[in-house]
C-alpha cells in the first residue's frame, strides 16, 4: 500500500477517499496544431508557432525556456485561460474550451484569495462544485494535512511565508480532484532552500496521486529534477525546439544534481537553449 | 499583492503618508474630486484613533492633548490681546465665552432639536447613497454599457458643489426638508461610486483565474472574488462619503430651512451670539468625526483579513 508522506516528511496512511477520486488513466493532453498570436496587423506577434504535443496520463512535463518565448502561454491554453488563434487542446479527447475544475492550477504570483482562511481557500473548489459527502471542509482539512498545514488552517494568507502559501495554492488545487495539474513557475518567487524542498514534496505528491503534471520553469536544474520529460522552448516565434527524456530513477533527492546523468541533462539543455539564444539575438540585430 | 487595495493604506502606518484612497480615486477620476470634496481631516482623525492601539499610547495621547491644550491657549491670547493682522480676533469670542455659551445649549432642549434633525437628515441621504452608489459603482465596475451609459452623468454632475444645487432644489421637490436631503444625498453618492468602480477594477487578475480554474462561474466570480476584492476600497468611499454627506448638508442647512446644526450656527451670526457660532462650528467637526469613525466601526466587520497583512 502506498504511503502518503506529507510534507513534513511524516508518513501518514492515505485516505481511500481521497486516492480514489484520482483516475490514473485520465488527464491526457493533446496539444494539436495550436498557434497563438496577439495582436491584428502589422503589431500581430506570434506568441506560440504551431505546436504538437502528446502528453500521457501521469506524466510530469516540464516545459523550459528563458521568459517570453511563450511557455506560459502554452500552459494558459490548457488551462482555457488562452484561447489558441489556431488548432486545439484536447484533454482525454475532449476539446478545451475554457478554465475548469478539471485542470487544477497553480500560479506563479500568490494567487490565494486574502479574505479566506487557509481551510476557506481549500475548501472553495469543492463548495463551488457542490461537494457534500465528504464536506469541502473535510476534504479540505485532509489536503491542508497533506501540505503539512494542518496547525495553520484558521489562519489568513498574509499569515503565511511564501513557501507556505504556495503549499496551499497546490492543496486548493488537488481538493478538485483534477485530472492535470498545471504549475506557472509556482516556485519561481521563493528563496532556493525552499524551493528545494519544494519540489522534493512536489515529487512526493505527485507519486503518490499518479496525477498529469505540466510544470513551466525557466531553471534548467528544477525541470530536470522533477520532469520525466523536458520540453526546451524557444522565443519569437515560441516553440518546442528539444523534446528531452529524462531517465533518472525515482524517487529523486535534492544530491541527484551532482550525478553525471543529471549534469549530461543539463548540458544538453544549455545547449538547446544557447544556440536559440545566439540566433534569436543574431536575428534581432539583423 | 493586499497592499495595492487601497483602504490598507488608510488605515496602516504613518497618518501623513499620501493615502491608497488618493491613488485610488485619482485613478477613478484624475480631475478635482480628491482636492475639494473629501475631508482629510476625519480620515487623519480616524487613523490617529486607530494608531492608538499598542505601545507608546500614553505618551500619543499626551502629546495629542498638549497640542489641543497649546491651541485653545493661543486662541485665548490672540482674543485677548485683540489680534489683528490680515485676521481679526476682535469678534472672535474667547474659549471661555465659547464654553459658556456651550453650557447655555447644553441646558436647553432647542440645541438637542437642532442635532437631531441634522443627524436625521444625514442618516436618511447617506443611506440611500450608500445603497444606490454601491449598486451604481458595481454595475458601472463590471458593465462596460453601463460604465458608458453612466460616466457622462458622473462627470457632469459631481463638480458641482452642494451650494450651486441649492436653487434647483428648491424648484424641483416638495419640501424644503426633502431638498436638503437631496442635496445632501447627491453629496454622498458620488464618493461611493468612485470608490466602488476602482475597487471593482483593482480585482487582481490572478484570483478571478484561480477562481475560474476550480470551477466558479460568473456570478460566483462576482460574490467571491470581485466583491471582497472590493470591499477595502468601497470602506474608504463609504468613510469619505460621510464626510462630504456633512459638507453637503450643512451648506443645505445654512441657506434654507428652520432646523439643524448648520442653522444654528448660521443664525447666531445673524443674531450676533458670536459665541454660539464657534459651538456649532466644533459641534458640526465633532458629529462629522463621530459619524466617520462610525462608519469605519460598521465596516471593519467585513475587513478583518486585511488587519492580517499588516
Amino acid at each position: 500500500m502506498l504511503k502518503v508522506v506529507n510534507m513534513h516528511g511524516k508518513s501518514a496512511q492515505p485516505q481511500p477517499a481521497m486516492r480514489q477520486r484520482f483516475n490514473a488513466d485520465r488527464g491526457a493532453i493533446r496539444i494539436d496544431r495550436v498557434e497563438v498570436a496577439f495582436g491584428n496587423g502589422k503589431e500581430r506577434i506570434m506568441a506560440v508557432s504551431e505546436t504538437n504535443l502528446e502528453i500521457k496520463p501521469g506524466e510530469f512535463v516540464c516545459i523550459l525556456g528563458p521568459s517570453g518565448c511563450g511557455k506560459s502561454t502554452l500552459l494558459n491554453c490548457i488551462a482555457g485561460y488562452v484561447t489558441p488563434s489556431r488548432g486545439r487542446v484536447l484533454l482525454d479527447g475532449e476539446p478545451v474550451s475554457g478554465p475548469g475544475p478539471d485542470r487544477g492550477m497553480v500560479f506563479q504570483q500568490y494567487s490565494l484569495f486574502p479574505w479566506k482562511t487557509v481551510r476557506e481557500n481549500v475548501a472553495f473548489g469543492p463548495r463551488i462544485l457542490g461537494r457534500g459527502d465528504p464536506t469541502p471542509e473535510a476534504i479540505a482539512d485532509t489536503f491542508i494535512e497533506m501540505v503539512g498545514l494542518s496547525r495553520f488552517a484558521k489562519r489568513y494568507p498574509a499569515e503565511l511565508s511564501g513557501g507556505m502559501q504556495q503549499r496551499v495554492g497546490i492543496a486548493r488545487a488537488l481538493a478538485n480532484y483534477p485530472r492535470v495539474l498545471l504549475m506557472d513557475e509556482p516556485f519561481g518567487a521563493l528563496d532556493s532552500q525552499t524551493r528545494h524542498v519544494m519540489q522534493e514534496s512536489l515529487l512526493k505528491i505527485w507519486s503518490e496521486f499518479g496525477i498529469t503534471v505540466v510544470f513551466v520553469t525557466h531553471d534548467i536544474d528544477e525541470a530536470i529534477f522533477l520532469g520525466d520529460r523536458v520540453l526546451v522552448m524557444s522565443a519569437s516565434p515560441g516553440q518546442v525546439i528539444a523534446d528531452i527524456k529524462v531517465d533518472l530513477p525515482r524517487p529523486r533527492h535534492a544530491d541527484i544534481a551532482v550525478d553525471d546523468s543529471f549534469i549530461r541533462l543539463k548540458r544538453l539543455c544549455h545547449e538547446k537553449i544557447r544556440d536559440e539564444s545566439t540566433r534569436a539575438f543574431e536575428q534581432q540585430n539583423k | 499583492m493586499v497592499a495595492k487595495t487601497a483602504a490598507v493604506d488608510t488605515r496602516s502606518g504613518d497618518p501623513l503618508a499620501p493615502t491608497g484612497a488618493d491613488e485610488a480615486l485619482a485613478e477613478a477620476a484624475p480631475a478635482e474630486f480628491d482636492g475639494d470634496r473629501r475631508s482629510p481631516g476625519l480620515v487623519l482623525l480616524s487613523k490617529a484613533a486607530s494608531t492608538l492601539r499598542g505601545k507608546g499610547t500614553v505618551i500619543t495621547i499626551l502629546r495629542r492633548t498638549l497640542a489641543v491644550a497649546l491651541g485653545i491657549v493661543l486662541w485665548h491670547f490672540a482674543v485677548a490681546n485683540d489680534f489683528n493682522f490680515i485676521v481679526s480676533f476682535e469678534h472672535v469670542s474667547s474659549p471661555a465665552e465659547v464654553y459658556e455659551s456651550l453650557r447655555t445649549q447644553l441646558a436647553g432642549s432647542k440645541f438637542f432639536e437642532h442635532i437631531a434633525v441634522s443627524i436625521q437628515r444625514i442618516a436618511i441621504a447617506y443611506s440611500i447613497a450608500a445603497v444606490l452608489g454601491i449598486i451604481i459603482g458595481l454595475a458601472m465596475g463590471r458593465s462596460r454599457v453601463a460604465y458608458d451609459f453612466i460616466l457622462p452623468y458622473v462627470e457632469i454632475l459631481r463638480p458641482i458643489p452642494a451650494v450651486a444645487w441649492i436653487p434647483l432644489a428648491i424648484l424641483m421637490w416638495p419640501t424644503e426638508e426633502s431638498s436638503i436631503i437631496y442635496i445632501t444625498f447627491l453629496g454622498a453618492l458620488f464618493p461611493v461610486i468612485l470608490n466602488t468602480i476602482a475597487g471593482v477594477q483593482q480585482t487582481p487578475e490572478v484570483l478571478v483565474r484561480a477562481a475560474q480554474s476550480l470551477g466558479a462561474r460568473r456570478m460566483q466570480i462576482f460574490r467571491h472574488v470581485v466583491l471582497p476584492a472590493a470591499l477595502p476600497s468601497i470602506a474608504t468611499g463609504l468613510s469619505v462619503s460621510m464626510g462630504v454627506a456633512w459638507f453637503s448638508l450643512l451648506a443645505g442647512e445654512i441657506i434654507s430651512g428652520q432646523y439643524g446644526i448648520g442653522y444654528f450656527t448660521w443664525t447666531a451670526y445673524h443674531l450676533i451670539k458670536y459665541a454660539d457660532i464657534i459651538v456649532g462650528m466644533l459641534t458640526i467637526g465633532l458629529l462629522g468625526s463621530v459619524s466617520t469613525l462610525a462608519v469605519q466601526w460598521a465596516t471593519a466587520p467585513f475587513l478583518k483579513w486585511q488587519s492580517k497583512s499588516r
